[in-house]
């Protein structure tokens, strides 16, 4: 990215024109405006919504316009214990989000079944989608959401554009 | 003994086994065949009139001869009275007289015993799992006997492999 100066300048000193690359800018577009998907399931949902709320203000990152639609979502933020009964549920509204998508893990429960290991809690929800960023805690304070999303936005800063990604693997997420 | 221990005592000396009391919860057990008569005179004597279906649950005691037991918790409203009521059944004939017809609420309760523990109701309407699914067939998984971490299903994901999403 560069500033060039040419001929003259605004008033207030500012240079006309800004240079980057194309992909740069798709890019600034995407990890400002994460749509997350509204999928709280547990008593992470509570932390959720307070780092929605006015004190801690999720939208300052562009991450708080919450979809009650997976078409309109960018982002599925699974917050809370995951039951073998919601997996299906969890798994299609994935497939139904349009790419590019990215998934957050937030809290013990989703990232790895927490405590309860027990015959109808999923050991993660990385065992049947792929995820992107894991945040630890039980429950994680906003602030450590924040600091998930804000991890996210770094890596889709470095996100290829107008190459071709390799598609995820779906033998290798039941393996 | 309470008088409402006493009551049921007097009611149905056959059927009646004991009565225990525990900081002012009263519980009776019964023998099963006379579940659904006991659950009936409580709801319908004048001076009982126990009309509300609090919760029913089960127990599995695994070393004993009838190893489950389920319990109906009842309250009164008009007379504020509780009254837990317990009965037994052997693992090899869990059957137990569904009470839907004398308190609806217990249908959904009663579902959700069958679902956890494999104990059959009667003359139920509609005796189907309820937190599990319909075609789970991994047996009753609140049964001492049942591993903690089930059989395998929390780890198989079959909608993975289904072609068009």
């Amino acid at each position: 990215m560069g500033l060039i100066q040419l001929g003259g300048h605004d008033k207030d000193g500012s240079p006309d024109v800004i240079t980057l690359t194309v992909e740069k800018a798709v890019n600034w577009a995407r990890k400002g405006s994460l749509w997350p998907m509204t999928f709280g399931l547990a008593c992470c949902a509570i932390e959720m919504i307070a780092a929605v709320s006015s004190r801690y203000d999720m939208d300052r990152y562009g991450a708080g316009v919450f979809r009650a639609s997976p078409r309109q979502s960018d982002l599925m933020i699974v917050a809370g214990t995951v039951c073998r009964r919601m997996a299906p549920v969890i798994r299609k509204i994935y497939d139904q989000m349009p790419e590019p998508k990215y998934v957050i893990a937030m809290g013990s429960c989703a990232t790895s079944g927490n405590i309860y290991d027990s015959y109808s809690v999923v050991q993660g929800v990385d065992r049947f989608v792929p995820v992107d960023i894991y945040v630890p805690g039980c429950p994680p304070t906003p602030e450590a959401l924040f600091d998930g999303i804000l991890k996210l936005q770094e890596r889709i800063m470095q996100k290829r554009v107008f190459l071709t990604q390799p598609k995820e693997v779906k033998g290798a997420l039941k393996a | 003994m309470s008088h409402l221990a006493t009551r049921i005592e007097e009611t149905f000396p056959g059927p009646f086994i004991k009565a225990t009391e525990w900081r002012g919860d009263v519980a009776v057990i019964v023998k099963r065949e006379a579940l659904h008569d006991v659950a009936r005179f409580l709801r319908d004597d004048p001076s009982l009139r126990f009309d509300y279906i609090v919760h029913v649950s089960s127990v599995d005691w695994p070393d004993d001869e009838e190893r489950f037991e389920v319990v109906y918790e009842v309250y009164s409203i008009r007379t504020r009275q509780r009254i837990r009521l317990k009965t037994r059944v052997p693992e090899s004939d869990a059957v137990v007289d569904s009470l839907t017809d004398i308190w609806r609420g217990a249908d959904f309760m009663e579902r959700e015993v069958y679902d956890m523990m494999g104990i059959r109701f009667r003359n139920h309407p509609d005796l189907r799992r309820i937190l599990m699914p319909d075609e789970y067939e991994e047996g009753y998984p609140l049964r001492k006997d049942f591993p903690l971490r089930g059989k395998g299903w929390r780890d198989t994901f079959e909608f993975l492999d289904e072609p068009t999403r």
